[in-house]
């Protein structure tokens, strides 16, 4: 497989990126230092390029039915407008992938799956939809994805809208989008993100890219607005409390032991999954993902034992010294019985047993 | 590229040794190790005092992004740690070459590169 690139390209190396292969795309790790990056996105903006994730059109009149079929949630409660988080399960309860779905109208939504699982959702989507009337169209290919997060980020991207629909922006709601003319462009833009920050995700053609990048970054003043990368991406997730698909959420594991419990709809009809899930649900999940705060220096990493009085009681997913906090987190599945916000463990950090705490998520909640 | 600083002898491990008159060994770690590491956020240092074997696990460097082990280049005893490099984990990041973090006497080398092989090697730059 050769390596793929973003639209994109020629901006990241313009602004001196490192690229690191993730879910078959060569992108940004960072561009100078991945801490200023996370830095920048809680205290002012950050610029992401987001163009590997998917992009899976639903189109007809059994649009709604059918996602609500495919996917573990109710979407067809969902406003005209809105965005939801969602899982798609497979018919074990296996988590296939975590994934947010936005309503465009009553009988068309978009749906962005992660870069490493857009053809297999895409693929589990069109084998989902034989008895419906929808139409599946995977706009990955074409479509590239431009975040800005942080604080600032309404301002900058206020700048680029005219006087007259300064207004769709300033009232979109938290998981909403909405049509906007970016410099002079009919764009998608959803008031979404990964990083805990307020924040909006851009939908664009490839052909247009790079000309929307460049117009953000010039419509921020300087120092406003920081390119960030991967790595930055995944420390402010973390930090947010936030799964990565492969790390917290996989095919092995079920909802209910990411306490996503609440994001599947057993008030609806038959859905790949339900029963496998009920089962599950029932039974409760033997371990459960919880947040560890330590005290120290050093920081659990993915696949470090977790230890109760020397016994391993769980597996640490993600974990790194937490920037903007100064200690280390993270994200872990531990024995049901541990998983209390305030129960003592440790970590085993490389043959050294650290004392870590149970604390509740996420780990940081941006001040309103 | 990151830059690989002619004159010094390196490890496959990524450190830089120099040699200082009196027979002490100056040791860090290199540019490409930085650059793989991303930003340092902590840097774990040998005991003065302590006596290491040439590849012994004598420390530890955390990033962000991951962690990765010291090794010692040399045999010998440890005669002093940088607490700079301790105290400020990111001069590592800004000056590589610059931030020492320990040294050693009495020493015996290990297998050693020299600026121009471990450039070759490792993909950096003279």
């Amino acid at each position: 497989m050769p390596a793929k690139y973003t639209a994109l390209r020629s901006e990241h190396e313009r602004l001196g990126a490192s690229f690191t292969d993730f879910g078959g795309w060569q992108m940004p790790l960072k561009y100078r230092s991945e801490l200023a990056e996370h830095h920048a996105v809680r205290r002012s903006a950050g610029l992401f390029d987001l163009s590997h994730m998917g992009e899976l059109w639903v189109t007809g009149p059994d649009a709604a039915a059918f996602l609500d079929h495919a996917l573990v949630g109710k979407l067809s409660a969902m406003a005209v407008g809105k965005a939801k988080y969602s899982l798609i399960c497979a018919a074990d309860g296996g988590v296939i992938d975590d994934l947010i779905a936005y309503r465009r109208s009553a009988d068309r939504f978009l749906v962005v799956p992660n870069a490493g699982n857009a053809e297999t959702v895409a693929a589990a989507f069109t084998e989902r939809a034989q008895s419906f009337q929808v139409t599946i169209d995977d706009a990955s290919a074409r479509t590239s994805l431009i975040a800005v997060q942080g604080p600032r980020a309404e301002q900058i991207l206020l700048r680029l809208i005219p006087a007259d629909q300064q207004d769709r922006l300033t009232t979109l709601k938290y998981y909403a989008a909405v049509e906007v003319t970016v410099t002079g462009l009919d764009l998608l833009v959803a008031r979404t993100g990964y990083t805990g920050e307020d924040g909006f995700e851009i939908f664009v053609g490839n052909d247009v890219a790079v000309q929307v990048w460049r117009a953000i970054e010039a419509a921020a003043a300087e120092g406003e607005l920081t390119p960030a990368g991967l790595a930055a991406r995944d420390s402010l997730r973390l930090e947010a409390g936030m799964p990565l698909y492969g790390n917290e959420l996989s095919r092995e594991g079920d909802p209910f032991a990411a306490g996503l419990g609440g994001v599947v709809a057993f008030s609806k009809e038959d859905f790949v999954g339900r029963a496998a899930l009920e089962a599950r649900k029932d039974a409760g999940p033997a371990r459960r993902l919880v947040g560890l705060t330590g005290a120290g220096r050093r920081a659990p990493r993915s696949h470090y034992p977790v230890l109760k009085d020397g016994v391993v009681v769980g597996e640490v997913t993600s974990g790194q010294p937490s920037p903007t906090l100064g200690v280390p987190v993270a994200l872990a599945y531990v024995d049901a019985q541990y998983a209390e916000p305030g129960t003592a463990l440790q970590v085993d950090l490389r043959g050294t047993p650290e004392p870590f705490e149970v604390t509740t998520l996420p780990f940081y909640r941006r001040q309103k | 590229m990151p830059r690989v600083v002619a004159g010094l002898q390196y490890s496959d491990e990524h450190e830089w040794v120099a040699r200082e008159d009196g027979g002490v060994v100056t040791v860090g770690i290199s540019a490409i190790a930085t650059d793989a590491l991303g930003d340092i956020v902590y840097v774990e240092l040998p005991e003065v005092g302590a006596t290491v074997a040439a590849g012994d696990t004598c420390g530890e460097v955390e990033s962000t992004k991951s962690v990765s082990d010291l090794y010692s280049p040399v045999s010998g005893e440890i005669v002093e740690v940088n607490p700079a490099a301790v105290e400020d984990p990111a001069a590592i990041n800004a000056d590589p070459y610059g931030t020492w973090l320990f040294k050693l006497k009495d020493t015996e080398d290990g297998p050693l590169l020299s600026a121009e092989e471990y450039a070759a090697k490792h993909g950096g730059e003279l």
